[in-house]
């Protein structure tokens, strides 16, 4: 005798949330992506303006220039929300663990050449309160920002600032045999020696200004577009000739996290660049005066560790920079 | 008439993604949704391709991937980096 299993199919009545099925005109089954992230910005019924600024609703397109007819098009091409993300950054950390074990291991921080290890502290420990500030920066994006392809995105982009502070932390603690003296003398660093003063004062100048979108583009375009393959590239290679191959190992992270935040930031300057000429030019001029900042931040840090070499690093760095920023339509 | 060819992949999160990169890659390629399965035929062959799915999913898909979302087939597979081709040879 055989038995026969019959299925018995239930169609679902609705395939996702109605607010999606508007939103993409189709009652069709939807990514996770997608049901945490179009539509979730609160728009309406705000019953208190918030004291500090009683000019805007709690949350207001109109707290940046940029005018967007619709706040969804900055679709994120690593659609990130919150499972994605995490799985993400796990497997990236579960990388710089091994190395950090293997630079431990093999002793290679103590092959380093004494005087490249003195630059070494110079230049990569005051970074963390680099990417301190541009963990700020993103947390005010997130606050102020309208929409949440963004708000969301620039959380988890704030969280990695975070992360990349606490690895150049354990860094230098384990330059200083934990005893935090490499991470004092960073701070030290960071606000009286002289090669450094331009890039915090870009920095402090970053956190007041008044538009969120100014924000993004000065320190997730401008910013980071020199300071990072500065740091992490351009630093890097000139220390390959010092012995200083653990230093690549732990900074992995920011050379791997660099390009794929980028990713997210090109996106979402070219779709406000693309959606009208008047966001075109506030883009183009924000990135204009950025870029000098950043170009005048970066200038004495580079001097100071590659000596009569700066120029061409910080050239080849800059026109990168440049080119990327005529891809997503900005002007000079 | 080439004979038809098949592939019948779970109803999750992880296969939309490939389901809708074959429904578009494949004009000629038939849907049917059963109890948590999908099963998808094609007269003569079905191409699965890693950019198609890279695509949708926004990162680099390997295609051994399919691996985790498939549950049965009918055809020969060619299977390399760029795609997974069912077809009769």
């Amino acid at each position: 005798m055989s038995i026969q299993i019959k299925g018995l199919s239930l169609e679902p009545r609705r395939q996702t949330y109605s607010h999606i099925a508007r939103r993409f005109g189709e009652d069709r089954p939807a990514t996770r992506y997608e049901e945490a992230t179009y539509d979730i910005q609160a728009v309406t019924n705000f019953h208190y303006r918030p004291i500090y600024a009683p000019e805007y609703e709690i949350h207001d397109p109109s707290r940046t220039a940029i005018n967007m007819a619709d706040w969804y098009v900055f679709k994120d091409p690593r659609q990130f929300y919150y499972g994605t993300y995490n799985m993400s950054r796990a497997s990236m950390n579960e990388t710089i663990d091994r190395h950090f074990k293997m630079v431990d291991e093999r002793g290679l921080l103590d092959q380093i050449d004494a005087g490249w290890m003195q630059k070494v502290r110079d230049y990569l420990i005051p970074m963390r309160h680099y990417e301190w500030g541009a963990n700020m920066n993103n947390i005010l994006i997130c606050d102020y920002g309208y929409g949440t392809q963004i708000t969301s995105a620039a959380a988890f982009c704030a969280m990695d600032r975070l992360g990349m502070a606490q690895y150049i932390s354990r860094l230098g603690l384990a330059i200083d045999g934990n005893t935090g003296e490499a991470l004092e003398q960073g701070r030290t660093d960071w606000v009286e020696a002289p090669y450094w003063q331009a890039t915090r004062h870009a920095v402090e100048d970053s956190f007041v200004i008044q538009d969120w979108f100014e924000t993004f583009v000065a320190q997730n375009l401008a910013l980071d577009g020199v300071m990072h393959p500065l740091v992490f590239g351009e630093f890097d290679a000139a220390s390959q000739s010092h012995n200083a191959m653990g230093i690549t190992l732990i900074t992995q992270f920011m050379t791997d996290w660099f390009k794929d935040n980028n990713r997210w930031v090109d996106a979402v300057v070219k779709a406000a660049a693309a959606e009208s000429s008047d966001n075109k030019k506030l883009l183009s001029g924000w990135f204009k005066t950025w870029r000098g900042r950043a170009e005048e931040a970066a200038a004495p840090v580079a001097g100071h560790v590659l000596g009569d070499q700066a120029g061409a690093a910080l050239k080849t760095v800059l026109d990168q920079l440049d080119a990327r920023a005529g891809q997503l339509g900005l002007e000079d | 008439m080439a004979r038809n060819v098949s592939i019948v992949l779970q109803d999750t999160a992880d296969a939309l993604p490939i389901i809708e990169a074959i429904k578009s890659d494949n004009p000629d390629a038939e849907v049917q949704n059963m109890p948590s399965l999908v099963r998808i035929e094609a007269p003569g062959k079905l191409v699965i391709k890693r950019d198609s799915v890279s695509e949708r999913i926004g990162r680099d898909w390997d295609v051994q991937e399919i691996q985790l979302s498939m549950v049965t087939l009918s055809g020969n597979i060619d299977e390399d980096d760029d795609q997974f081709v069912i077809s009769w040879q």
